[in-house]
């Protein structure tokens, strides 16, 4: 019997989104961090690029910085490898103080964003050296070198210039070249930049797959979510030097915690609205747009009266014509503005709300059959409906 | 993100700053200030030709005793000698001239370069780069067999019968413009073709799309876009030209009157020192402007591009 | 611009390059005239040349000067270089528009004012002048083209390559002769061929700068070009331009060629990936 009650656990337990499996050092405050930023600012002149920030990375763990151009994600990055050295604050790196220490000496080595590779070497040479810059012994640089070859499926390659080679492969050089020393972590600014979508994806997954096999800790700077998302444990949303959020990709998409994450992860309805009424078990918002109010099972800290945004995602609202779906906790009329045919799925603007204050609200519509009978199109009147843990009440 | 940072130094650091600079203090800003000097002391029948010499062996009062001795005498000597103002001016006509004319020649040779096709262009930026390689004394001298008298040119007019005396045109400041033109025409046509080759052909296009005829849009499109390298190369003929030495020496006439040949003949045929060295520091006054508005420009186009 | 040439370019780029270089072509072919008449064709003839051999006053000035533009250029090189690198990498210092004013200064500065000066400069030393002081001389303006031939280099330079030197624990010195230098290095060769092509043309700062004993080449041509024009004379430039013209059309056939191969390869590297 008991793994029918360990079954019915899980099925209690309701989380948000796939996290990997037993893996949740950030979850217990005990466990040790393996990289720390503790209260780091660093200033070039009157702009500061990093402003007091805190964070705590943890062994094997693959953390995702991201955020737009400027917010300071690559500062903070360079600072780590030694580039740059922070106005004020500290960072440690398992344990060790870093400050002092020049890029040659750290135990972390970096991927850039323009490869870098030494275009007078070959690949070989290219990876080799890092190893020779510690003395090994040349036959343990060769086992290295043809260990990284083969984890980078670049074995063919290996005698040729870095000009001779395509993106894909100049970028798995540098991917080898700065995990042949066996970093205690590996930085990866912007890796997949030059790469085309395809291609990005592919090489995603291989990324995941190599720091699987390796357990290298992986700290990745990019502006682009889908990619933190798809390889990161945890992604640190950055904007203007600080932290936004630190969480799980699921949670940052599922639960943001502000109107600025919500917005620049994925797309997002944010509706404003004030609190009317709330209890333990959720909030009744009014809209601010007039005609409907939204019945959520949220909690908020907002009192009765105060401006909020409510936010949800466009997949979570629910389309149809006539009476919608009466079982649904919100249900809202709107009138079909706009419509964008993206194939798999259409994206469909309402509006919603009384007269001059109307405002639009997006919903996903998936086109899963080829032929529709009544297909909804441009000025239909509809019932917009969606769930009440749908979405999430933000401040700020 | 981008901002510069400021750069951490080591000693290597300072090390690489110092060479250079210190090698260019006492051999390029020193000999300046000596000349400056120099330029404020009187001639004498001595080793060296002039007097006061700094003799630090003097100690400070002997230092500032000598001070004394410093006059603006060889400047005033300039102005009262008219020999040299029309040396000074002179050269400005005769280098402003030139460059004029190099300009002239040197536009349709770079507008050619630019429209030629995209894999003879190398060949044609080498081909106008080499001479620039090859010895200056050897291409002016090359004209001097020209220019003669007896000269090729002289031999071929007259054989095809278009003269029947032959053209004095050596020792004459047409010689000179020549000279010019011919030595400093790599100089125009490299940052012009630079200009014109980066010039986008669909704005010409565009412009002939809208209605504007070729000729029109070379005047309304190409030569504005491409006057940034028009004025670099202009500046970059006019400036050395104005100093020149050795071609108004060897193409020019007794009546050819440039600054750098003036100089040259006071310093080593008069051993005149403090007035060579007076005729030196006015000389790179008058430089003085058009080589800060050069550096103006280059900055622009720099800022520009960045 | 894409478009094709007209007949009015065509015509201005032959008369153009005609007028560069029929002067040299001329000077060229009556370095072979028989006749002593400069001007006049004489038939063909290499007494000049055989002549030239026995010339040790002019043996001996090539001989001066091809040791000092092997000197000047190489210490300019070195110097041109690390200005360069003054110039790109060292962002601010004080007096940093004063050094690139030094050394952008001595490229537009007329020649008699350079030497003029650096003889005084000489004398101030109580240095005796020869062929160190040309040497010096030499040296001073070379580097300035040094520094600007390899600061072009290095402006395209992608400074990153040097910092996955550092990352990989490479330390700064290494790195700079390890992967900064092997990259820069054709520019750095460019600026020792300019320094010493500019060494072995120069006639004015010599002339200030040189002592009994150390007349360079440009010095004894100069002196008897003003005594007229000589078919010797003619034989010795001819030389000077030929060896010069096949140092940089070598030069430059590499160059070309590397280009090509490396495009050639970039071309199949990306076909290979589609």
């Amino acid at each position: 019997m008991g793994f029918l009650l360990g079954w019915g656990c899980v099925l209690a337990k309701k989380s948000i989104g796939p996290v990997r499996r037993e893996f949740t050092p950030w979850e217990s405050p005990d466990h040790p961090p393996f990289i720390e930023f503790r209260n780091v600012t660093k200033k070039f002149g009157d702009f500061t690029a990093v402003n007091n920030l805190s964070l705590k990375i943890y062994e094997r763990e693959f953390f995702a910085l991201l955020g737009g151009s400027g917010c300071g994600k690559t500062t903070l990055m360079r600072m780590l490898a030694g580039f740059e050295t922070p106005t004020t604050g500290q960072i440690f790196l398992d344990g060790q103080d870093l400050a002092g220490i020049p890029p040659f000496r750290r135990p972390s080595n970096m991927m850039f964003q323009s490869y870098a590779l030494f275009p007078h070497m070959s690949v070989e040479k290219n990876i080799a050296f890092g190893l020779k810059q510690d003395r090994l012994a040349p036959s343990e640089i060769g086992d290295r070198v043809a260990e990284m070859l083969r984890l980078t499926k670049l074995e063919q390659f290996a005698k040729r210039r870095p000009h001779q080679l395509s993106g894909g492969q100049r970028q798995r050089v540098a991917l080898a070249r700065s995990l042949a020393k066996r970093p205690k972590v590996l930085l990866l600014d912007e890796p997949l930049g030059a790469l085309d979508r395809k291609l990005r994806e592919e090489t995603q997954f291989e990324l995941m797959n190599i720091q699987e096999e390796l357990k290298t800790t992986f700290l990745i700077v990019t502006h682009d979510q889908e990619e933190a998302m798809t390889v990161a444990d945890r992604i640190a949303v950055m904007d203007k030097g600080e932290l936004v959020q630190v969480a799980t990709p699921a949670e940052i998409y599922e639960a943001p915690n502000s109107r600025f994450v919500a917005d620049f992860i994925g797309d997002v309805n944010l509706i404003e609205a004030t609190v009317v009424r709330k209890s333990e078990a959720g909030t009744r918002l009014d809209s601010v747009c007039e005609g409907f109010a939204i019945e959520t099972n949220q909690t908020t800290d907002a009192g009765i009266g105060d401006r909020v945004w409510y936010a949800i995602r466009p997949e979570k609202v629910r389309i149809a014509h006539g009476r919608g779906e009466p079982d649904a906790a919100n249900q809202i009329d709107g009138l079909v503005w706009d419509i964008a045919y993206l194939g798999d799925v259409s994206i469909i603007h309402s509006k919603v709300g009384k007269g001059d204050r109307d405002t639009i609200l997006r919903a996903t519509f998936a086109n899963v059959s080829r032929m529709v009978e009544n297909p909804i199109t441009w000025d239909d009147e509809v019932v917009l409906s969606f769930d009440r843990d749908a979405g999430v009440i933000l401040r700020g | 993100m981008d901002k510069p940072a400021p750069v951490k130094r080591t000693l290597g650091g300072w090390a690489l700053i110092a060479v250079p600079y210190v090698w260019l203090l006492i051999f390029f800003l020193a000999p300046f200030l000596i000349v400056f000097k120099i330029s404020l002391s009187q001639v004498a029948v001595a080793i060296p030709p002039y007097v006061p010499t700094f003799d630090l062996a003097g100690g400070w009062q002997a230092f500032v005793e000598n001070l004394g001795d410093l006059s603006l005498e060889n400047y005033l000597w300039l102005t009262e000698d008219d020999l040299y103002w029309k040396s000074y001016l002179s050269s400005v006509v005769i280098a402003g001239i030139s460059t004029f004319l190099t300009l002239l020649i040197g536009y349709p040779i770079a507008y050619g370069m630019a429209r030629s096709p995209q894999s003879l262009r190398p060949t044609l930026l080498m081909l106008v780069i080499l001479p620039f390689w090859t010895s200056f004394l050897i291409r002016v001298y090359a004209w001097i067999g020209i220019l003669k008298n007896e000269g090729l040119l002289n031999q071929l007019l007259m054989a095809i019968g278009i003269i029947d005396e032959p053209l004095v045109i050596l020792n004459t400041n047409t010689a000179v413009y020549i000279g010019i033109v011919y030595s400093y025409l790599p100089f125009l046509v490299l940052p012009l073709y630079a200009s014109l080759e980066r010039l986008d052909g669909s704005l010409l296009e565009a412009a002939e799309d809208l209605g504007c005829p070729p000729w029109k849009a070379f005047w309304k499109i190409t030569l504005p876009l491409s006057l940034p390298g028009v004025i670099a190369g202009c500046f970059l003929v006019f400036i050395p030209a104005v100093g020149e030495f050795v071609i108004p020496d060897l193409l020019g006439g007794s009546d050819t009157l440039m600054i750098g040949k003036t100089l040259w003949t006071e310093f080593f045929n008069n051993r005149d020192w403090p007035v060579s060295s007076a005729v030196a520091v006015i000389l790179l006054i008058i430089l003085v402007i058009p080589i800060v508005l050069f550096q103006n420009q280059q900055q622009k186009i720099a800022e520009k591009q960045a | 611009m894409t478009r094709g040439p007209t007949w009015f370019n065509i015509t201005s780029l032959v008369m153009g390059f005609s007028f560069l270089y029929l002067p040299i072509v001329l000077l060229v072919i009556y370095s072979f005239n028989k006749s002593r008449l400069v001007t006049v064709w004489g038939g063909f003839s290499t007494e000049w040349y055989v002549s030239l051999l026995h010339n040790d006053q002019l043996l001996d000035a090539a001989w001066v000067t091809l040791r000092v533009a092997f000197v000047s250029a190489s210490v300019a090189t070195v110097l041109g270089t690390a200005a360069a690198l003054v110039l790109v990498r060292s962002g601010r210092f004080i007096g940093r528009s004063l050094f690139s004013g030094m050394i952008f200064a001595p490229l537009v500065m007329p020649e008699v004012i350079l030497g003029l000066s650096l003889l005084l400069l000489f004398v101030a030393m109580d240095q005796s002048r020869g062929f160190w002081t040309v040497i010096l001389a030499h040296t001073t303006f070379a580097m300035c083209y040094v520094a600007v031939v390899v600061q072009s280099r290095l402006v395209g330079f992608d400074k990153s390559i040097e910092e996955a030197a550092e990352d990989l624990g490479c330390p700064p010195v290494k790195t700079f002769f390890l992967i900064t230098l092997p990259i820069i290095l054709p520019g750095v060769v460019a600026g020792w061929m300019l320094a010493f092509t500019l060494s072995l043309d120069d006639l004015v700062v010599a002339s200030f700068t040189t002592g009994p004993g150390a007349t360079t080449l440009p010095m004894k041509i100069y002196s008897q070009v003003r005594l007229g024009v000589t078919p010797e004379i003619n034989a010795v430039c001819t030389i000077l331009v030929v060896l010069v013209t096949c140092a940089v059309i070598a030069a430059s056939l590499v160059t070309r060629r590397q280009q090509v191969q490396k495009e050639r390869d970039e071309r199949t590297a990306f076909g290979a990936e589609g």
